[in-house]
């Protein structure tokens, strides 16, 4: 056998490092009883805001409105849930920002791998300073340009178009510098050189090594843009206009807009949109928080 | 830290290698490698290709062109005419301008100043093996980052409404009579930032945490001998070996703070600006307002240059002094 498959030759298992958990470091003293009364604090306060919007959304506003008023939920969710749907085109809504959010993550996971996997593995002319013009782009408060990006999407004739949202987002540098960071650790140089001898590409070396190496760091890397995608509003309020294109921060906008004293439905709309998040919350929270603390920063 | 180069394996001796690629050191698969190389010559500039033509032509024409606008009385169905600086010496003049700015600091001092401080107790409070419950405090504070700021907002407006927000309803259990937060120049103030500030804290929390979990625990043990207590071995181990991290969640949240926009909208709807006396009308919405509002693109771009600037100025003044208090130890 003279040829081999990159696949037979390694595994992802078989090389990817574990990072050390140095069990030296960690801080194991005793816990007060005070520590866990201000976490619980604390938890209330990061749930209470949800709770309340659920409370809102599920009484009528007589209820709300009383003194004191009630904390506790009703049995008003459908009928404020069914004016929300009849309002403003929210089915549609939820289906654009799936779209647009979904098209976001999947796009930075495929592009920032790839670039962060040239950043930390080829050799090629300009890499380094390439790489720190990267790190200056991260810097640049590109909210501050909406204008003139408003202009380029009305000469393009992309005004009041999903594609408006998404492809200014399809690539992010924050994401070439978190896939560089884990490829750079995770995939070690003598197995691509071990590649190579078997008659890998760079590109096959990507793909079926480098790749699958990196899924989870990328997975953390598409959750942040999925949610950044989804919660975005200055930009999809300026370039969106039609109710049909709405993203679902806008289809709630418009629910305030109307009824700004009788605050159920703007809830109740803000609370159906926040459902999809807390349910992929629940599933991939954990890995989230993971994300965060391994220095998945937001710039 | 953040600019180091990858770690390179030195050549090893000994490398592992599978007995099929000893097998293929032949003359046929070293010609295969050449020509692979040669094709692949390209191939680095093709992968990071997307990211800087999505970046030309999204991110940085627009911040270039963000100051030629601003030389412009550019209206997008009008025309426009070239006008010099005469957009940055008008808004220089400008109350409102003034006005906006002062509450953009004031939002993001009452935002910024607490929460680092709140997230710093917090993530003390969690730097703990033996702590019960841990993730599910990790996963709670993380929930306000997934919430919408539209729907933070919403939520926020009425807990904080006049008449019947929870608030209000709390504050008269005590004989206090009901503030309107949104009328008052400081209430309002405090309610926006109460919005940041719940949105980020659990978040500072978490980055906080990591970096408290690897601060070496020798170092304590060390500082215990010499007799540090427990504030001391606080501002003596823990405050310095956070100081990267800390820098760097300011450096953000100046960032961030500059720039909020959303709240001050929404607390303001149906009008742009920011309650009817601009109460708590920030730079960004005061921006929206020209560009978007009136169709000033000119004016619009000019005070985005302005905030460019400022934020240029105060990262700069951010590394400076942590390049100073680095080089003090």
């Amino acid at each position: 056998m003279t040829t081999s498959t990159p696949d037979s030759v390694v595994t992802p298992d078989s090389v990817a490092t574990p990072v050390p958990r140095p069990r030296k470091r960690a801080f194991a003293g005793r816990v007060r009883w005070w520590t866990y009364a201000f976490l619980f604090a604390s938890v209330a306060v990061s749930a209470f805001p949800l709770y309340w919007m659920f409370v809102v959304s599920t009484n009528d506003s007589a209820a709300v409105s009383q003194t004191p008023p009630t904390v506790v939920p009703g049995g008003n969710f459908f009928v404020l849930a069914e004016q929300v749907f009849t309002t403003v085109p929210f089915v549609q809504s939820l289906a654009n920002s799936f779209i647009v959010a979904g098209s976001i993550a999947i796009s930075q996971m495929i592009l920032c791998t790839l670039a962060g996997f040239a950043f930390a593995k080829l050799e090629f002319r300009g890499r380094d300073p390439l790489f720190i013009i990267v790190l200056i782009t991260m810097m640049v408060p590109t909210q501050l340009a909406v204008i003139p990006l408003y202009m380029i999407m009305s000469n393009l004739e992309w005004i009041d178009t999903l594609q408006a949202l998404i492809v200014p987002g399809m690539a992010s540098a924050f994401g070439i510098f978190w896939m560089r960071q884990h490829l750079s650790t995770v995939l070690n140089n003598e197995l691509m050189q071990a590649a190579r001898i078997d008659g890998c590409s760079t590109w096959q070396i990507y793909w079926r090594i480098a790749f699958p190496l990196v899924r989870s760091a990328g997975f953390v890397l598409g959750l942040l843009a999925f949610v950044t995608a989804w919660n975005d509003f200055l930009w999809p309020l300026i370039v969106i206009q039609s109710p049909e294109n709405y993203t679902v921060q806008l289809a709630i906008k418009a629910l305030q807009r109307q009824y700004f004293v009788d605050y159920g439905l703007a809830m109740s709309g803000s609370f159906l949109a926040t459902i999809p998040l807390l349910i992929l919350f629940i599933f991939v929270g954990r890995k989230m928080v993971a994300g965060v603390m391994d220095g998945a920063f937001k710039g | 830290m953040v600019l180091s180069a990858p770690p390179r394996s030195a050549p090893a001796p000994q490398r592992p290698t599978s007995p099929k690629s000893t097998k293929s050191t032949g003359l046929k698969p070293r010609r295969r490698i050449k020509s692979a190389s040669r094709v692949d010559a390209f191939a680095p500039y093709m992968y990071i290709a997307p990211f800087f033509a999505l970046f030309a032509v999204f991110g940085l024409f627009p911040t270039i062109f963000t100051f030629y606008v601003a030389l412009f009385d550019w209206n997008p169905i009008g025309g426009q005419t070239f006008i010099g600086l005469d957009n940055f010496v008008t808004l220089y003049g400008d109350e409102r301008f003034w006005n906006a700015m002062r509450n953009t600091f004031s939002i993001w001092i009452l935002s910024t100043v607490p929460q680092l401080l709140l997230a710093l107790f917090l993530a003390q409070l969690l730097n703990n093996v033996r702590l019960k419950f841990a993730n599910l405090f990790r996963m709670t504070m993380l929930v306000p980052y997934i919430t919408s700021v539209v729907a933070t907002t919403i939520v926020f407006a009425s807990l904080f409404g006049r008449d019947y927000g929870l608030i209000n309803s709390f504050l008269n259990l005590f004989g206090i009579d009901s503030i309107d937060f949104a009328a008052n120049t400081f209430a309002s103030h405090i309610m926006v930032s109460t919005m940041v500030l719940w949105r980020w804290f659990g978040y500072n929390t978490l980055i906080y945490l990591a970096a408290l979990q690897a601060i070496p625990k020798d170092i304590y043990e060390a500082a215990a001998i010499d007799g540090a207590g427990g504030f001391k071995q606080f501002f003596y181990v823990t405050i310095p070996s956070l100081r990267p991290v800390i820098i760097f969640t300011i450096i953000v949240s100046t960032i961030g703070g500059l720039q909020v926009f959303t709240e001050p909208l929404l607390l303001s709807a149906p009008g742009l600006t920011g309650g009817a006396g601009r109460q708590f009308q920030t730079l960004s919405l005061f921006m929206y307002e020209q560009g978007f509002g009136n169709f000033q693109f000119g004016y619009g771009s000019a005070i985005g240059v302005t905030l460019f600037a400022l934020i240029v100025v105060f990262s700069v003044i951010n590394y400076l002094l942590s390049r100073r208090i680095t080089s003090d130890d």
